[in-house]
């Protein structure tokens, strides 16, 4: 350890870290710290003239240690140690210390930051000393790729990759593919038929030969690591035989018993208890829905069995389980509407004219349930006034904090359709800002404003069929205040649509786990940078896409469906990945082999090994975490690169740093 | 089960009607409640406008003088519950609230921990701790055929209490259903009866009033039944005023759910503490006296046309 | 961003850092939107010389003396609505009350008849420890609204044939303890 030469180099990274760091002080003070052989400070360390500084002293003045104190390792880790590789160093013999977003970035204080400051610099001196050099492992990629979630993201990833000539498994939990996009009518602020555009990706996907679509299936376990991952896929049985079924629709046509399709019709239609949720439905086989089957109920009744003329309907049929190999995976899973009944004062299920975004989507979808006619919960009554409620469950503390996106965008869109649909209908558009950022997007919102819409600037407080005033008679009354105006305001409307927040699916914090991923508060899954990674995830070979990351319009989610196919396709022709050598290591020796790490490892990535009786990491799957080298009783168990010795020296390096007092001598005992 | 009581000022005197109920009723179901020795008044609505921390001053003596051993307060009045709970829960959210309160009731040699008691309103504790179930078994005098509108006002469920929707409120709709009344679900239950604004804006004031028992009577209500003096006083005292205002003829009858509770248990008229109210109950209570068959249930009517759409489903809905 | 999202004031000593300090929790108000959830919820908002919304605009711009002199905090009637809803949690209700409070001290209301009733009423509970009711509604309307008094007349009328107006007021025993932990707790406050 001794006789080691150190380079400490100190970042302004502008203003960010020099802001309010006095980074010269730090460079001068590690200067005299024990083993630094120089010690710099530079404007922008990451540059390619910073880069050159640490290589240019590597190779002159024979550094055997290089520690960069600047932003977090997750931003320029490995920049500093390709420029260590460079230089011929080992890369692991480098250190980073975060003085920006541990220091800078959070302190108001100069002087404290900038002992702050020296204390990490000494840390990461203290560390780096103790590094060893390390070599990283190499991991094939099998080229088949796992995406779930058949929605407009998933579908192009899906597609993106399949064209590439790799295989893809798409699984679904629907009994079709095609998500929320199948369920519009017109998509903004173009127009677009939404079925005319996506439906063919969806037939493409259900019909590609690289692709395996697994609908009506979810995932239940997943094992491995980027490459080489093993995935367990339940196929929810269906009852129908899909080798023998050819999707003519008799057995629907015959099935006696009629439920509220909660799913795709968004409550507001009817379908049998075996269906398909749409004619275009992909794959086309119809399935039975278990729990509104009059034979599953009652025992007899099977009218689908008796009338389907290939007797594909299968009674018996039993979930399957089915097993996969891929090297990586995409996550499209989506988002859920916010339920609007938890905002009691806005009516919904109390006001029969109260209706949801979706439901509205179906009623105005020539294929829904009223067959694109706007009319009343009558089923009959045009209305003469609508209020569209932006902001239901969005901007809101009490239920989601964040803005949603879209809901500004397709509550111009309903507007417009009522004006096309219903020529001379008012419209009132309730909005607090509007949000239009995209292409063609404001002047969709001129349009709207030509077209006579009223926009009430103002969130909506309640809605309500009491009826205070002439006029109000059998209408349904949204109170508001006018913010541009400065008074309350009453508008007896015949029907309302409340734009909900979208918001992450219920089981999103489960699919996060499962995959070995991070979900935000409000449970969306989180990118790897929000900005510079915004598909990729902090686990090597899951990618995301689409809403399940946050709320997106169809465009973005179809970007970003392509772009987490290009990084997979990226590592597919790559062949091999390295792997971090951050990994734990059991001494065998002093192994007792009681297996108490066995169980703890969240990775599976132990194995007990009969004989000689002790346990032993698998490297491919060891992610590092630690958990191990804490349980091991007999303490045999070392990080790789998180070793005792590293850990206590980096403790030491921040109290040597207090006051220049000596080492405390319970930590001097400690690390002996 | 043994409470502390705080009946605060209204019951006193111009409430009367609604302590005595209430007491009758709370023997019937086996409450004990201990009235608070030399308890003073909440301060309304008014005194948190002239001076802060007198005001939480105020409020936390009647908190201090509870005897160490009951852990809960009823309370029946919405204004005094209000003021008692949030006295509480704000020492407990702000120290340097609770201290400077600690400050001043030693000045008086008394002292209150944030958290000692708990403040519960008398509706809370007969749906929560009683329970519906033990008050159906309790019934002599099913209420069958009288139409209650349930009347929540404001404090009993604002700012958020914990034990019913703020802007929703379902407790007393499914207490009256287990006295056997049919309740009436209508849209304004939890609205503003007004009330200090009599005081300061009676044109405010009557309009506030008028909104409440219009609706009421829109959806024919036999009687609103409250839980609050405060409400009951707007909307029964000044409801002769309103109808001169305004030129209606509203003729609604303002109970304390107390007193309805009382009649369903087989209490005597006088114990329901009947009599005192301004508009009469008599017209609406011969109803229950003449047993008048249940009521045809007008939500199972069947969909007139086969086009109409499915009504989404409500988590609470009355099957 | 930096100053206020570690709770320091931008501008200590504006009308508006007043109004924040004054109310538990009042921090939340830098928070305003503008959306109206307030104005919109008020039942008492028709009549309102402002909507909460807009003395909030009003406080960030520091018109001290429109607020304190609008009729605004005196309608507010307590109901908590615009509390309950409001998507940034701001305690309005709470604010309304330090409002009252402030134009009552520097003597900037206009509207006469609402402070007065406050005062009217809590000089009585000071005195007594209880409010009682026909004092001080007489009290009250014959200082303040003489031609009140009629209408006035036949509710109290109603109210003491059945018994429901106390003629006399009713006093808690330990008035000197409670006298003692008032006059402490105004002591700490005009310390503040």
């Amino acid at each position: 350890m001794m006789g080691e030469k150190i380079g400490v180099y100190v970042c302004h990274c502008g203003s960010n870290i020099a802001g309010k760091v006095d980074v010269e002080e730090v460079a001068r003070w590690a200067a005299d710290l024990t083993n630094v052989e120089v010690s710099r400070h530079y404007e922008f360390m990451c540059s390619s003239l910073g880069q050159e500084l640490v290589e240019n002293d590597i190779q002159e003045k024979g550094l055997t240690r290089v520690v960069v104190a600047a932003c977090s390792p997750h931003m320029h880790e490995r920049t500093f140690r390709g420029a260590c590789a460079r230089a011929g160093l080992n890369p692991y013999l480098f250190e980073m210390a975060n003085v920006r977003e541990h220091d800078s970035w959070i302190h108001d204080e100069p002087v404290q930051a900038t002992n702050k400051a020296k204390a990490l610099v000494s840390a990461a001196v203290h560390r780096v000393t103790y590094h060893e050099p390390l070599e990283p492992m190499q991991a094939k990629i099998n080229p088949a790729t796992l995406v779930v979630g058949g929605g407009v993201a998933g579908i192009q990833a899906a597609l993106e990759i399949a064209e590439a000539g790799y295989p893809v498994y798409l699984v679904e939990r629907e009994p079709s593919i095609g998500g929320h996009m199948a369920q519009l009518d017109k998509t903004f602020p173009t127009l677009d038929c939404s079925a005319c555009i996506l439906t063919p990706k969806m037939f493409d996907a259900g019909n590609h030969p690289n692709i395996t679509l697994l609908s009506y299936s979810e995932v239940e376990g997943v094992d491995g690591y980027v490459g080489n991952f093993t995935v367990t896929i339940r196929k929810k049985a269906r009852f129908v035989n899909e080798e023998l079924c050819t999707g003519c629709g008799i057995c629907t046509e015959k099935c006696p018993k009629r439920v509220i399709d909660g799913v795709f019709e968004a409550g507001l239609g009817y379908r049998k208890a075996i269906y398909r949720p749409f004619p275009q439905a992909v794959p086309k086989y119809p399935v039975i829905d278990a729990e509104s089957c009059i034979y599953f109920e009652r025992g007899k009744c099977k009218a689908c069995q008796m009338f389907c003329p290939t007797e594909a309907i299968d009674f018996e049929q039993e979930d399957g389980i089915v097993t996969v190999e891929v090297g990586n995976v995409i996550l499209a899973t989506g988002y859920d509407l916010f339920d609007t009944r938890k905002i009691p004062q806005y009516g919904y299920g109390r006001l029969a004219n109260v209706f949801t975004s979706l439901e509205f989507e179906r009623m105005v979808n020539a294929a829904g349930p009223t067959a694109g006619s706007i009319v009343l919960r009558d089923g009959v009554t045009t209305p003469g006034s609508v209020a569209i409620v932006h902001c239901v469950g969005s901007r809101d503390k009490n239920y989601h904090e964040y803005c949603s996106k879209i809901c500004c965008m397709y509550s111009l869109k309903f507007a417009h359709l009522v004006h096309e649909r219903l020529p001379g209908t008012e419209v009132y558009n309730f909005y607090i800002d509007m949000r239009t950022p995209g292409k063609g997007y404001e002047e969709f919102y001129h349009r709207l404003l030509e077209e006579g819409t009223h926009f009430i600037r103002g969130r909506v407080a309640e809605i309500t069929d009491a009826v205070r005033r002439p006029g109000e008679e059998g209408k349904i009354i949204v109170q508001a205040e006018d913010t541009l105006m400065g008074a309350q305001r009453r508008i007896p409307v015949d029907m309302v649509i409340l734009s909900p927040a979208i918001q992450a699916r219920h089981d999103a914090s489960h699919v996060a786990h499962l995959f070995g991923i991070s979900c935000s508060h409000d449970n969306w899954l989180i990118e790897k940078h929000p900005k510079l990674d915004p598909v990729a995830t902090m686990t090597d070979g899951i990618f995301i896409a689409g809403c399940v990351q946050g709320p997106k319009d169809i465009p973005d989610s179809v970007a970003q469906g392509a772009a987490a196919a290009a990084r997979v396709l990226g590592l597919i022709t790559q062949g091999e990945v390295e792997l971090e050598p951050v990994r734990a290591i059991i001494d065998e020796e002093r192994c007792s082999g009681c297996r108490i790490c066995n169980n703890m490892c969240p990775y599976h990535a132990i194995d007990f090994i009969e004989d000689p009786g002790v346990s032993r990491v698998n490297p491919a799957l060891c992610k590092g975490c630690g958990t191990c080298v804490a349980a091991c009783p007999s303490g045999v168990v070392t990080g790789a690169h998180f070793s005792n010795e590293q850990i206590m020296a980096e403790i030491e390096g921040i109290l040597v740093s207090l006051d220049g007092k000596e080492p405390i001598p319970e930590v001097e005992a400690l690390t002996a | 089960m043994r409470y502390a009581y705080y009946p605060g000022c209204s019951l006193e005197r111009s409430a009367a009607s609604y302590h005595t109920s209430a007491m009758k009723v709370a023997d019937r179901l086996g409450l004990v409640f201990q009235e608070v020795d030399d308890w003073n008044c909440c301060g309304a609505t008014e005194y948190f406008a002239i001076n802060l921390l007198p005001a939480y001053a105020l409020v936390a003596r009647n908190l201090a003088l509870v005897p160490g051993d009951l852990a809960q307060m009823a309370v029946p009045c919405s204004a005094c519950y209000v003021n008692l709970k949030k006295t509480d829960k704000y020492m407990g959210k702000y120290p340097q609230l609770a201290q400077r309160v600690g400050q001043s009731l030693a000045a008086g040699q008394l002292g209150y921990r944030p958290g000692g008691v708990q403040v519960r309103h008398l509706l809370d504790i007969i749906v929560n701790d009683v329970g519906c179930d033990a008050i159906t078994k309790g019934v002599v005098k099913p209420l069958t055929g009288l139409r209650v509108a349930p009347y929540y006002g404001c404090l009993i469920v604002r700012p958020e209490n914990g034990f019913d929707n703020p802007e929703y409120p379902t407790s007393m709709d499914r207490l009256l259903r287990a006295l056997g009344a049919k309740v009436v679900d209508y849209p304004l239950k939890a609205q503003c009866c007004g009330g200090h604004m009599t005081q300061i804006s009676e044109k405010v004031a009557y309009e506030l009033i008028r909104r409440l028992l219009h609706n009421a009577a829109e959806y024919d209500a036999d009687v609103i039944a409250c839980v609050c003096p405060m409400c009951q006083l707007n909307l029964d005292a000044y409801q002769g005023n309103v109808n001169r205002h305004f030129g209606t003829d509203y003729r609604i009858p303002i109970l304390y759910f107390t007193q309805l509770m009382a009649l369903a248990l087989g209490l005597s008229a006088a114990d329901a503490g009947l009599g005192s109210e301004i508009v009469s109950a008599q017209p609406a209570l011969a109803k229950i006296a003449v047993e008048v068959p249940q009521e045809e249930d007008k939500k199972a009517r069947k969909r007139a046309d086969k086009r109409a759409l499915p009504m989404p489903t409500m988590p609470d809905e009355e099957a | 961003m930096m100053a206020s999202g570690n709770g320091q004031p931008s501008s200590p000593g504006t009308f508006f850092e007043e109004v924040i300090a004054k109310t538990p929790g009042g921090e939340a108000l830098r928070l305003c939107l503008q959306c109206g959830t307030c104005g919109g919820s008020c039942p008492s908002g028709e009549d309102m010389d402002y909507t909460p919304r807009h003395i909030f605009a009003m406080l960030a711009a520091n018109m001290k003396d429109k607020v304190l002199r609008s009729n605004t905090p005196w309608y507010c009637v307590s109901c908590y609505y615009c509390t309950e809803r409001c998507p940034q949690e701001i305690p309005i209700t709470d604010i309304m009350y330090t409002l009252k409070r402030m134009a009552i001290a520097q003597g900037l209301y206009e509207d006469a008849d609402a402070p007065d009733w406050s005062q009217t009423f809590i000089g009585m509970v000071e005195q007594f420890g209880r409010s009682y009711e026909l004092g001080l509604a007489t009290r009250y309307h014959l200082t303040h609204r003489p031609l009140g008094k009629i209408r006035l007349g036949t509710f109290a009328l109603d109210m003491l044939r059945r018994d429901r107006l106390a003629l006399t007021p009713s006093s808690i025993r330990n008035t000197s303890q409670l006298r003692a932990i008032l006059d402490k707790a105004k002591e700490l406050e005009g310390a503040q």
